[in-house]
Order: C-alpha cells, then structure tokens, then sequence
C-alpha cells in the first residue's frame, strides 16, 4: 500500500527536476539545527574578530554593539525616521517598482512567447539592456527625476523587468503545444487563448521569474536609495556612513538581509502552492 | 446541408516531414472520401500516418500536395465544428473535469446555466459522476479519456475526430465506450473519422475500415462493413453477440490478415520472417 501511494507520486513528478529527499540528505529538525550552528559560527568568528582588537570597532562592531544599535534604531529616529520607517518607504518604494516591473514585463513575456516575429522585434534590444547593471540607471534617475519618486522606481525596474519578461516567455513557449492545439479546436479566441491557456500554462514559470525578479528589485532598490533619495534603509546607511556610525551602518545591512529574506520566503511559498495546484505534486 | 456530398474529403494527399536534412514522407498519395454521417475507421501499423491525416482534417497540419475539404471548403484553420479527441487527451491541467468538458461551450459562448446542464449531462453519459471538480492528474488513465471524449462530445460538432479515443481504457469499460458511441450514432448521427488499432473495434463500430500500408502511409484497402451491419441488424444487439456473428469474424480475420501480410512484406530486419530466414541462408 504504502509503496503504491509512493510509486504514484513520483509518477505525478513526472518530468520536472527531482526536488524529493537525496538519500542522506537533512530532515526539517536537522536542518534547523545545521543553520543555526552556521548562523553560530558566523557571529562567533565575527565576535572573536572583534573582540581581539585586531580590526579597530570603527571599522568592525561587536556583534552586540550592532544588535543594541539596531534595538535603538527601532525606536529612536535617526535621519528623520526610525528603522521601521525608513523600512517601511523602502518597502513602498520596492512594491510599486516591482509591481509595475511585473505588470509591463509579463504580458510582454507572454505576447514575445506567443507572437515570434514580436520575440524577434523586442529580443536583441532587450538582451542588450539586461546586462545594463541597475545602479548604472542611477545618473539618469537623479537627472530625469531628481529625488522624486520616478528615480528608484526606475531603478528597482530596470532590476525587476528582465526576469519577469525572460520567464513569461519562457513559459509561454514551453507550454505542450497539444494544449494549444487542442483550444483551437474548441473554439478559443485569441483572448481566451491568453487568459485561460497560455496565462495558466505559463504561470509556474511566471511566479518562478516574479521570485527572482523580486529578488533583484529588492537589492538594486537599496542601491538607488544610497543615492537618490532621503528617506528609506539605504538613505539611513549613507547618512550612517557619513557619522562615521559603522553599527548604524551594519543595522540597515541586516535589516535588508531580513526583509529580503521574508521576501523571497513569502514567494517560495506561492511558487510551490502554485506548482502543487498545477501537477498535484 | 448537402448530407449526400461527402464530408471529409481526402484529395491526393502527400505529407513530407522535414526532420534535419531528411524528407519523410509520412503520407503518401491518400485519397478518401467520407460521406455525411458516415463512420469511417482507419487503422493500419505504428507510424503509417494515420494521425497525420486526422490532424490534416482538424486544420492541424496540412498536406504538402493534394488537398483536404470538409464540408466542400478546404480546411484552413482549426475549429469546433470538427471536434478532436487527441491520442495523448490533451486535457488542461489546470481546469477541473467540469470547466474541461464545458471549454468549448463557453468558448461558443453558451450561457451558463445552459452550459452547466449539458456538461452534467455529458459527466453522468461518462460515468465521472463524482469527479466533477478533480483536476486531470487526479484521474486514472481512463477516467481522463473519457473526459477528453466527453470535452468533444459536448460540442455537438458535424464532424468527430477521434484518434484512438479508446486506447487507454480498460477492457470493459472500452466496451461500454463503444456501446455508447453507437448508440450516439444512431440517435444523434454525425461524421466521424476514427482512428484505432483494435480491428474488432474499427469493424464493430464503423461504417467502412481504411486499411493503411506502413510508412510511406497510403490506403491498401477500404472495407465496406455498413452493408452486413444493416443486414444482420448489428445495432440491436450486444456487442458481445455481434462480435460471435461469421460475418463478423469474417471481416476482422480478413483485416487482421491484410495488416499482417503488410508488416511480413517490409518487415525490418529484426523481425525475419520465414521467407527472409530462407533468403539470408548460405
Ligand atoms: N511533426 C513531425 N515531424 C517529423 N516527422 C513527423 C511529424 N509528425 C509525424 N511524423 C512522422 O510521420 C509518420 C507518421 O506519424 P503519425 O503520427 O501520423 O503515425 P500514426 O499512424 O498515428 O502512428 P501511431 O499509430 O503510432 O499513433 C511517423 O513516421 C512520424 O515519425
Ligand atoms: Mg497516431
């Protein structure tokens, strides 16, 4: 019984990469307790390196001079606003490139995966612009939108577009053409095509892209704000940076490291909730 | 409608692949005609084109000499007037058994109301009672032919495509599957084109049974079954009967045998045949 159930659900996996157990490899409480031994070992050997006095603490904190800074950034404002603040634009500022990053660079993906002559029209120009790194945006940012909201925005674009373009099409173009064909024969306009067959069909690969893409908005989002604006957690690290605050400016790191990290977390979870729905994995 | 003229009209067809440098010719010179209402079966061995020609009258490929009509136009483009059972069901993953059979009406823009009664009604004629809102890899084998058929069925279309629509069901309810269709045919008669391996299966439920060479695939044969059928009144009786009848049997074993002297002529050089064996010797 049990090895039947078993058989059937690698059967369901199908074609896709084994993701399952590699013999050996950790459990969930195994797991747990080998990233927190990592987790020890670094702030162990950060604490050793610090404490030794062989780098000076102006230029490498304490690990508890670090966490009491962060604790008082919580509530004590510092350029302006405190941590949660400066979090909180930084995170507005993300989701609103993010979001139009996804909404211009999905349906593009879907149309250049659906339209060949509109993949051949767009891709050479678009492979040349992916390779344009976000923070190079920055002196046309500053020009074009001075310390408006227009400038990080673009940037956290030009960071967040190519994934989400690059795998709408992908998908798109993988999809079983029986499926395509077979909505032909039913009758499927071209709307419907997009909405019910290509939409659907591309979508794991869509959110699989909407990942990595948040990912790179996230990291050139803090990048634009060293530079272009006066609010958010990369303002606070350059204001930090200029006090000459080396705990303010590790602060801001971890917090970006945590933000990020729940980010990615928050769209691991859609991706795979999304890929079980699909091929009942 | 002109229900004398012939539906399907297979002209001269050829169909050459392409694969790298090499030309297959998958269809060679077919020419076949299949009038209103008539069920016409084609089999013939593994690879001899016969979902070449089928796709070829979906408007799913097209031949690269002769032509395909249906109903006297020259098929341009897919569409739901000629419904497809595909080989491999073709079911979208990501809609449930119930908004799968109702795709195509609600591509017609059917109600919904009016779309749900006829998907339930297909769904109970199915037996997926039960399985409205499972999704396609909840399903057995089976269970998702018959979605695939019922997905067809629901259109009402002139013409149904069917490649091997049975293929993948268990001996019974294969059987029930037949019944079923026969049953639509004679209440509700449409054209049809089918596509099968099982001889028993292409003499008990179609009206003439094309017999197609290997590769290059061209017809060998056309075997007229409508007038035994009518004769001997084969829709009134249990396929189990009908089956037992000499008349029956006859027209399988001759089938059978056509489709064995085919491989036996071309076969390729691990399969030796007597003659070969004789010829191979010192
Ligand atoms: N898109 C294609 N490109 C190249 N060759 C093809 C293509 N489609 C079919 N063929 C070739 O044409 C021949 C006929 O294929 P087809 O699928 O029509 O056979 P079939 O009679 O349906 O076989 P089966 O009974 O196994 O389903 C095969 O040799 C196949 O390799
Ligand atoms: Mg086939």
């Amino acid at each position: 019984m049990g090895g039947a159930v078993a058989a059937d659900v690698t059967a369901a996996q199908g074609a896709r990469p084994a993701r399952g157990r590699r013999r050996g490899a950790p459990g969930v409480v195994e797991l747990g307790l080998l990233s927190l031994g990592g987790f020890a070992a670094f702030f162990g050997l950060w604490f050793v390196v610090a404490r030794s006095g062989v780098v000076p603490a102006r230029f490498l904190p304490a690990p508890g001079v670090v966490a009491a800074t962060f604790f008082h950034l919580t509530h004590d404002p510092f350029a302006g606003y405190t941590l949660q603040q400066h979090l909180l634009s930084s995170i507005g500022r993300f989701l609103m490139g993010f979001a139009l990053a996804a909404a211009a660079g999905v349906p593009l993906g879907l149309l250049m995966g659906w339209f060949r002559w509109l993949d051949d029209v767009v891709s050479p120009v678009f492979e040349g612009f992916r390779f344009i790194a976000p923070i190079a945006w920055v002196p046309f940012a500053a020009l074009w939108f001075g310390t408006g909201i227009g400038g990080p925005i673009l940037i956290i674009f030009s960071g967040a577009f190519p994934p989400c373009v690059i795998n709408a099409q992908r998908g798109a173009r993988l999809i079983e053409p029986h499926l395509i064909e077979a909505a032909r024969s039913l009758g499927a306009g071209h709307c419907r095509m997009f909405a019910e067959v290509l939409v659907p069909g591309a979508l794991p690969s869509i959110v699989a892209g909407l990942r990595i893409s948040a990912g790179l908005a996230w990291q050139s989002l803090v990048g634009a704000e060293l530079i272009v604006v006066s609010s958010g957690v990369g303002y606070l690290m350059v204001q930090g940076q200029s006090n000459l605050a080396t705990p303010i400016v590790m602060s801001g790191m971890i917090a970006i490291g945590i933000v990020g990290f729940l980010i990615d977390v928050a769209l691991r979870a859609a991706e795979a909730r999304i890929r079980r729905g699909w091929a009942g994995a | 409608m002109g229900r004398s003229m012939s539906q399907i009209s297979f002209q001269s067809v050829s169909r050459v692949f392409r694969r790298g440098s090499e030309e297959i010719l998958a269809v060679a010179d077919v020419s076949l005609e299949v009038a209103d209402r008539e069920f016409v079966a084609i089999v013939g061995p593994s690879g001899c084109g016969k979902t070449t020609l089928l796709r070829m009258a979906a408007g799913l490929d097209f031949p690269s000499s002769g032509s395909v009509l249906v109903g006297a136009r020259e098929v341009a483009e897919p569409g739901p007037d000629r419904a497809v059972v595909f080989q491999q069901f073709a079911l979208f993953p990501w809609k449930t058994v119930r908004e799968n059979i109702g795709f195509g009406l609600k591509c017609r823009g059917v109600p919904a109301a009016q779309r749900n009664a006829a998907v339930d009604r297909y769904i109970e004629m199915m037996g997926l009672q039960g399985h409205e809102n499972a999704y396609p890899h909840q399903l057995s084998g089976g269970m998702q032919q018959r979605v695939a058929i019922a997905r067809s069925y629901a259109l009402e279309p002139e013409v149904l495509l069917m490649d091997e629509p049975f293929g993948a069901l268990d001996a019974q309810t294969r059987i029930e599957m037949q019944e079923e269709l026969i049953r639509l045919a004679r209440v509700n008669p449409r054209t049809v084109l089918f596509i099968t391996h099982a001889v028993e299966e292409a003499v008990y439920l179609a009206d003439r049974v094309a017999v197609m060479t290997r590769r290059p695939g061209r017809l060998a044969e056309i075997i007229d079954v409508a007038p035994v059928r009518r004769a001997e009144a084969w829709e009134e009786r249990p396929i189990e009967e009908v089956m037992d009848l000499g008349s029956f049997t006859h027209l399988r074993t001759r089938i059978w045998k056509m489709l064995r002297d085919e491989r036996e002529a071309k076969a390729e050089a691990p399969r030796v045949t007597p003659l070969q064996r004789r010829k191979a010797g010192p």
